[in-house]
């Protein structure tokens, strides 16, 4: 038989096989005699529609992308269900199952990928799956149909959250694990990791996130729970993962194709073979493997070019990616950050759960993260791909395409003034600029506090903040005054300290992203100011619920130990009420001698400072006092560190009351508990003052009467005499009142505030209304003191001695006996 | 068949991303000193020279917030990208970048070349 067409053959059925026959198709139809080969027995399916097939808004006839009048309108020969079992370069043939051998002139391998199945024990048990392939679905929908059935998902990616939520739709418990702690991270960022966790819980899948599985439990040879490391055993009826794919290249590699991740492919897509080509996700171009499909588009439009005599480039492709979960609208696109001269713009509307981050790079988006709002998604990202400069552009960037283009040519304040009286600058509170103008020139308002407390402009969520400043600059020229009142928290917000604490408690907000979101925060998290007073205000409003986040914490705090100017370290165990025994002293002494510390210090605080511990010795350290009955005497701490006392009744001719007994008794009670900023107190005996009371943040004088209170002091930076406060008759009001003193102060005062300072912003008087004279006030600041004293008493050092926390922190990642290079 | 790992031998495997906690940084000790290697909130992987030009703080041991590392000593802010203070410090020196890379969730540290 006269052969009259060349032969183009293609192994693999998949989205990318085929669609690269209708791009040859497309541009010269007559060209080919086109032999397809599909390992699924079934005609091409759009693969990236299972979820929603999963999820019951699709059937599978409407995922079909070519129906068998396809395949044979265009006179293609489809062996479906027939898998390729080899390649034979030399003879430019293919070997498929049964013996089937077919011949070539241009072969394409579209053999897609594999999901990666993770080697855990019980990976074999039924009723666990993959989530790549009609079979998976009939399988999954198969398992929902049991009455109370419930289903784990390992992989919080793009996949894994499709699959829950598609078994959510259909009835089951499904829980997500996840092995970071943020959900698809590598699209996006914790912010909007946090909503999309909401929006999922909303939907009934729950998220496990920093979970390590480790065991899959079977009954019966099938599954029935997940076991993590940490003990935890999830029960499930179900186990999907979906924790990635890998190229499959095993055919290529087979046949003697140079294959790495994937099989190499040059910018025409064609292999180390030159008849042979290759397009989809079994491919590594440029050292990329792709899994998502835009790149199989542009693959494919390249590799009918090469195959009909054009020419073109495939230079590799910018990624963007859409959640397919009804009702959350997430987008991600390009790189979250690139470095040098690269700045973000965030955007958060709480009122919406509208999350907005933009990343510039030289002046061009670089990347986008969409959350709640991805309406501008493309707009993003035609911007991104075409490389605009976007610097005319940036103040509105933000707000998208439509208020962009508006203002488009004009300045932002000619934009301003060219908007018409009835433009809306407020959305939240729908005020039009007409409103804002005639309220500053009819009440004679001159600055943004005004204009908020009389319109409401931007009194909401703030994001028109610059618009309204620049009605208001319009308006008065030169008689605008910059914004006063109370100075936000730090750079990354509007809002002041005040307000976010009251926010942390009116608001629920229970961790770091809900403040960031609720409050608008303008930065994606936050900076080394407001992250840890934001870690204490949530530590405070919580006790018991919120996580510390030792990442959000000061060295000295995160470690338990004081970071000293050669970055050693300064170690302090607690001596109650300054009491010490030689058994104690012993064993510091000991301690000194085996770690090589170079010095011993007794504090102003009547404690023993080692001084030059190296880190790495900390938890060693540690594990020596700890032994001999000592805890930490959190030196470090913005909290509770030191009561210093006097001899008082017991020893001194002077002594009225137990002093020594009475601050023994305060540290005990009070140690633990995080405060704004570092706390100390003292007894005294006697008005002589041999502990220094009056300088302290708190302390006590002992007076034959009784006990006077006095609070305010300081000797720092600021010297300060303590204020009288009170009169009371017995310890246990002392300690009583005290403790009240102190919660009052934990609830209110800035961070890094001392009590002093806080007492002159609050007064004393009302320090004295609050907890002298309202006696209900003061057991109830008592009683939350007490509650919060009952997840705060753990000695960090013992946590940290035995290693079970924080091991990592105090080793190296790594030693390598190599120097290292540095640009 | 396993995913096929390519390591080139001016790389050197120093542990896995998931071994640096987020939004902060592990030492990895050298002949020539400590090397700090941060993972940021958005999951980048970023090495410096351990020390702050300023006066010479570990910056391992500092806040990391955003693409920058706040050092624990007297809280300058170095770009993790660049090496460069920011800020009011902008310009006051630079800690040296250490060539860093992340393949198959393995933190890679470059190694010098030979000198010619």
């Amino acid at each position: 038989m006269t052969q009259l067409k060349e032969r183009l053959v293609v192994i693999g059925n998949g989205m990318a096989g085929c669609r690269a026959v209708e791009e040859v198709l497309k541009r010269d139809p007559a060209r080919y005699d086109v032999t397809i080969f599909g390992a699924e027995p079934r005609v091409n399916y759009n693969r990236i529609m299972l979820s929603p097939v999963l999820a019951g808004e699709k059937t599978f006839d409407d995922i079909v992308i070519n129906d068998e009048a396809w395949y044979r309108d265009n006179a293609i020969t489809l062996h479906a269900g027939r898998a390729v079992t080899a390649v034979d370069l030399e003879g430019h043939k293919v070997v498929a199952e049964g013996g089937l051998e077919v011949a070539y002139d241009k072969l394409i391998l579209a053999t897609g990928s594999d999901p990666f199945r993770l080697p855990l024990p019980g990976a074999d048990l039924k009723g666990v799956v993959t989530f790549r392939d009609l079979d998976d679905v009939e399988a999954m929908v198969e398992a929902s149909g049991k009455p109370g059935a419930r289903a784990v998902v390992i992989g919080g990616g793009l996949l894994g959250l499709e699959a829950a939520y598609g078994l959510a739709r259909r009835g089951m418990a499904a829980t997500v694990v996840h092995l970071m702690d943020v959900l698809m991270e590598r699209q996006l960022d914790e912010s909007a990791g946090y909503l999309l966790r909401e929006a999922l819980a909303e939907r009934g899948v729950e998220t496990v996130l920093g979970a390590h599985s480790d065991e899959i439990v079977g009954e019966d040879g099938k599954v029935a729970g997940l076991k993590l490391k940490d003990g935890r055993v999830l029960p499930c009826d179900l186990l999907v993962m979906a924790v990635g794919i890998r190229p499959n290249a095993t055919l290529g590699k087979a046949a003697g194709l140079q294959v790495n991740r994937g099989i190499i492919v040059d910018d025409a897509m064609r292999t180390s073979d030159p008849a042979v080509f290759s397009v989809g996700e079994c491919v590594e171009h440029r050292g990329n493997c792709y899994g998502l499909v835009a790149p199989i588009w542009d693959m494919c439009r390249t590799l009918a070019e090469a195959l009909t005599d054009g020419e073109s480039v495939y230079q590799g492709s910018v990624l963007s990616t859409r959640l397919k979960v009804s009702g959350v609208d997430v987008f991600s696109a390009g790189k979250f950050a690139g470095g040098d001269g690269c700045e973000d713009i965030v955007f958060r509307d709480a009122a919406r759960g509208v999350y907005k981050r933009v990343v510039i790079e030289d002046g061009k988006v670089a990347g986008a993260v969409l959350f709640g709002d991805a309406a501008d998604g493309g707009w993003y990202f035609d911007l991104m791909k075409a490389g605009t400069d976007v610097a005319e552009i940036r103040e509105t960037l933000i707000f998208g395409q439509a208020i962009t283009e508006g203002l488009s040519g004009l300045d932002p304040s000619a934009a301003v003034a060219a908007m018409p009286d009835t433009q809306e600058i407020c959305g939240c509170n729908g005020v039009c600029k007409g409103a804002i103008t005639s309220a500053i020139t009819s009440q004679g308002l001159t600055t943004l506090d005004d204009v908020r407390a009389v319109t409401k402009a931007s009194a909401s969520c703030g994001s028109c903040t610059p618009l309204v400043e620049q009605v208001i600059r319009l308006t008065l020229g030169d008689g605008f005054k910059a914004q006063t009142g109370p100075k936000p928290m730090c750079k990354c917000t509007h809002h002041p300290h005040g307000d976010v604490r009251k926010a942390i408690v009116e608001l629920e907000l229970k961790s770091m992203p809900a403040v960031f979101q609720a409050m608008e925060w303008t930065t994606p998290d936050g900076c080394a100011s407001c992250r840890p007073a934001l870690n204490y205000y949530l530590l405070c409003a919580w006790p018991g619920e919120y996580v510390d986040d030792s990442q959000s914490r000061y060295i000295n705090e995160r470690v338990h130990a004081n970071i000293q100017k050669d970055g050693t370290y300064s170690v302090v165990p607690r001596m109650w009420g300054g009491m010490t025994t030689p058994d104690e002293l012993r064993a510091i002494a000991d301690v000194a001698d085996k770690y090589d510390i170079p010095s011993v210090k007794v504090t102003g605080g009547q404690r023993i400072d080692l001084l030059g511990v190296k880190k790495d010795d900390l938890p060693a350290v540690w594990a020596d006092l700890n032994a001999a009955g000592m805890v930490s005497g959190h030196a470090y701490a913005k909290g509770l560190r030191t009561v210093k006392t006097c001899v008082g009744s017991d020893w001194c001719r002077f002594g009225t009351q137990d002093s020594t007994g009475l601050g023994i008794k305060l540290e005990k009670f009070m140690w633990g508990s995080w405060a704004p900023a570092k706390v100390k107190l003292a007894v005294s005996g006697c008005p002589r003052n041999c502990a220094e009371s009056t300088c302290k943040d708190i302390g006590v004088i002992c007076v034959d009467s009784g006990y006077e209170i006095h609070v305010g002091g300081a000797a720092g930076l600021h010297i300060q005499g303590t204020e009288f406060l009170t009169k009371v008759a017995t310890e246990d009001e002392a300690i009583q009142l005290i403790s009240a003193v102190m919660q009052m102060y934990r609830e209110g005062g800035w961070y890094l505030e001392r009590i002093y300072k806080w007492m002159a912003r609050i007064g004393l008087d009302t320090i004295r209304a609050a907890t002298v004279d309202d006696l209900d006030n003061r057991a109830a600041l008592f009683a939350r003191f007490v509650k919060s004293q009952e997840t705060a008493q753990i000695d960090p050092w013992a946590e940290r001695a035995t290693g079970g926390v924080a091991a990592g922190e105090f080793k190296p990642m790594a030693t390598l006996p190599l120097e290292m290079a540095a640009e | 068949m396993t995913l096929q790992t390519h390591i080139d031998p001016d790389w050197r495997d120093v542990g896995a991303v998931t071994d640096i906690p987020e939004r902060g940084a592990r030492r990895v000790a050298t002949a020539q000193g400590d090397v700090a290697v941060f993972r940021t909130g958005d999951g980048q992987v970023f090495a410096l020279v351990d020390r702050c030009p300023h006066k010479h703080g570990p910056l391992s041991q500092g806040i990391v917030h955003g693409h920058g590392v706040t050092c624990p000593l007297h809280s300058w802010v170095i770009d993790l990208a660049t090496g460069h203070p920011t800020g009011a410090d902008a310009g006051k020196g630079c800690t040296p970048v250490v060539p860093v890379l992340v393949r198959d969730g393995r933190v890679l540290l470059a190694q010098p070349v030979m000198a010619d």
